[in-house]
């Protein structure tokens, strides 16, 4: 019993981070149509970042900070190259994001070097339930929870909010209707770069990060945000902290070897049992 | 408030307008009638930026509000967001001048826009286009699908808005006699070009014109 705790709550953390990615993808995918395959990217910046400005002896808080603000600044010229150009279809924004995160590599590995980092994030342990828990664990749970708190409320309560979700709802309304949409697109990749950079900054002292990181980070975080239709942010955490969890307990009680693929293989059957409830698959932007 | 010089649009290797030429004046309120396909929706999108002009030119003076055809409503969004999001534009984002002029509007604020008939739809888009405060405004196909009742309703209130505060407008419409009916002169777009122009009643005269849009003659 104290095991299986322990192995959920692992899992929760590594979903969150799964969940932040899928995040990212949404926040662009909904405001420009373009799955953008630099998201896993952003996080590995975030992630290296962190331990680059650590080992320079930036303070714990401002160094991560830090790391996330230029993952955001990532995200902004990733959104440049991708959709700077008025009209670009979004399947040909698809490839240059998909160019990006390759050119990336090089740049990371000038950068960075190819050995994987990893930051020591909070230390110690504590107990849950009587159950011994990575002090970590529970950091990770905690600001992904206050990320997607914030992101619901922005996207729900604000104006600018509002004006990216009519983005995505109907992108010839918004552009009749006075908003910039080339604008807002931007901002949904800043937005991108902030969600992946955070993921990085959690997830470094959970599994050490090289430059190719964004391999696993961008498949979870795509099948996580696949399940809300790309489209729904919360759907995308559930979808997340599901993979996470599961993966944890296979790696757990069954073979670590598997772990991946027993989780992708669930979340295949939740999506078809999802498609199979509603016959009608019909696109639809909601928070 | 609005001047249309010499325009061509194409989309590809089709030429959707080809050379038209249009005027509203201050406080005037224009017809623009034709066929399905004639261009009509082309001319407005360009005013409205969404459409770039191959050659000529399209001017707004003034704030410039356009109803798109098909209502085009944010569907995920609350009646108000859909409102508020119509002043993108302008500072004051305060709903209440628009519920003053369709007062329907607000027992409706709360609902998703979305779920809504396709009357009160309609009510929203015009709503949300005056969010704007617009010097004119372009109403797109105001009656296409909707019952007569409805869109007299709805076209008693911007002949209202025309009349009382002088806001310009240039309603686009497949039903040429109910355009005729309010406005003063009109365009009649045919393939792209502007085939004739002049005064509504004297357009309503033309056997023509009465021919083609009017279904027969028809008292002016």
């Amino acid at each position: 019993m104290i095991a299986l705790l322990a192995h959920i709550v692992s899992g929760l953390a590594i979903g969150c981070g799964f969940a932040l990615v899928g995040s990212g993808l949404v926040a662009v995918y909904r405001v420009t149509g373009v799955v953008n395959f630099a998201q896993g990217m952003f996080a590995v910046v975030g992630g290296l970042c962190a331990s680059a400005f650590l080992g320079a002896g930036i303070w714990h808080g401002a160094a991560e900070l830090l790391a996330v603000a230029v993952a955001a600044a990532v995200g902004a010229v990733t959104g440049l190259l991708a959709l700077g150009r008025p009209g670009t279809a979004p399947m040909t924004a698809l490839i240059v994001t998909l160019a990006v995160g390759f050119l990336a590599y090089a740049v990371l590995v000038a950068v960075f070097g190819d050995t994987p980092r990893s930051t020591p994030g909070l230390p110690g342990m504590t107990s849950l339930l009587g159950v011994p828990v990575r002090r970590h664990h529970l950091l990770v749970i905690g600001v992904t929870a206050v990320v997607f708190l914030a992101l619901w409320l922005f996207l729900t309560r604000t104006y600018l909010g509002k004006a990216l979700t009519a983005c995505a709802s109907n992108p010839y309304a918004a552009r009749v209707t006075g908003i910039p949409v080339a604008r807002m697109a931007q901002f949904a990749f800043v937005l991108a770069g902030v969600l992946g950079g955070v993921a990085g900054v959690l997830v470094a002292p959970l599994r050490p990060m090289s430059f190719d990181s964004d391999v696993t980070l961008i498949v979870h975080g795509f099948a996580a945000a696949v399940l809300g239709g790309l489209t729904r942010p919360m759907v995308a955490l559930a979808g997340g902290v599901l993979l996470g969890v599961v993966e944890a307990l296979v790696a757990g009680y069954g073979n670590a070897a598997y772990q991946t693929t027993v989780a992708l293989v669930v979340m295949l059957a939740v999506m078809i049992w999802h498609a199979a409830r509603r016959p009608s698959l019909h696109q639809e932007v909601t928070v | 408030m609005i001047t249309v010089e010499e325009l061509v649009v194409r989309y590809g290797s089709a030429t959707a307008l080809d050379g038209v030429d249009l005027e509203v004046g201050a406080g005037e309120m224009v017809a623009l009638v034709g066929p399905n396909g004639a261009g009509k929706s082309t001319l407005v999108d360009t005013l409205s930026g969404v459409v770039r002009p191959a050659s000529g030119r399209v001017s707004t003076e003034g704030r410039f509000a356009h109803v798109p055809e098909g209502r085009q409503l944010f569907g995920d969004l609350s009646v108000e967001d859909n409102l508020r999001l119509g002043a993108w534009k302008v500072r004051d984002r305060d709903p209440r001048h628009v519920y003053g002029v369709l007062p329907d509007l607000e027992g409706l604020r709360g609902r998703r826009a979305g779920a809504l008939s396709g009357g009160q739809q309609q009510m929203v888009a015009v709503g949300r286009a005056l969010m704007a405060r617009p010097d004119v405004l372009a109403v797109d196909e105001l009656s296409l699908g909707l019952a007569p009742k409805i869109v007299d309703d709805l076209v008693r209130h911007l002949v209202r808005l025309n009349r009382e505060e002088g806001m310009a407008v240039l309603l686009i419409e497949q039903n040429a006699r109910l355009a005729f009916e309010v406005c003063s002169r009109a365009y009649v777009l045919e393939a792209g070009r502007v085939v004739t122009a002049g005064a509504c009643d004297e357009l309503a005269r033309g056997s023509a014109v009465a021919r083609a849009y009017l279904g027969g003659g028809v008292a002016p």
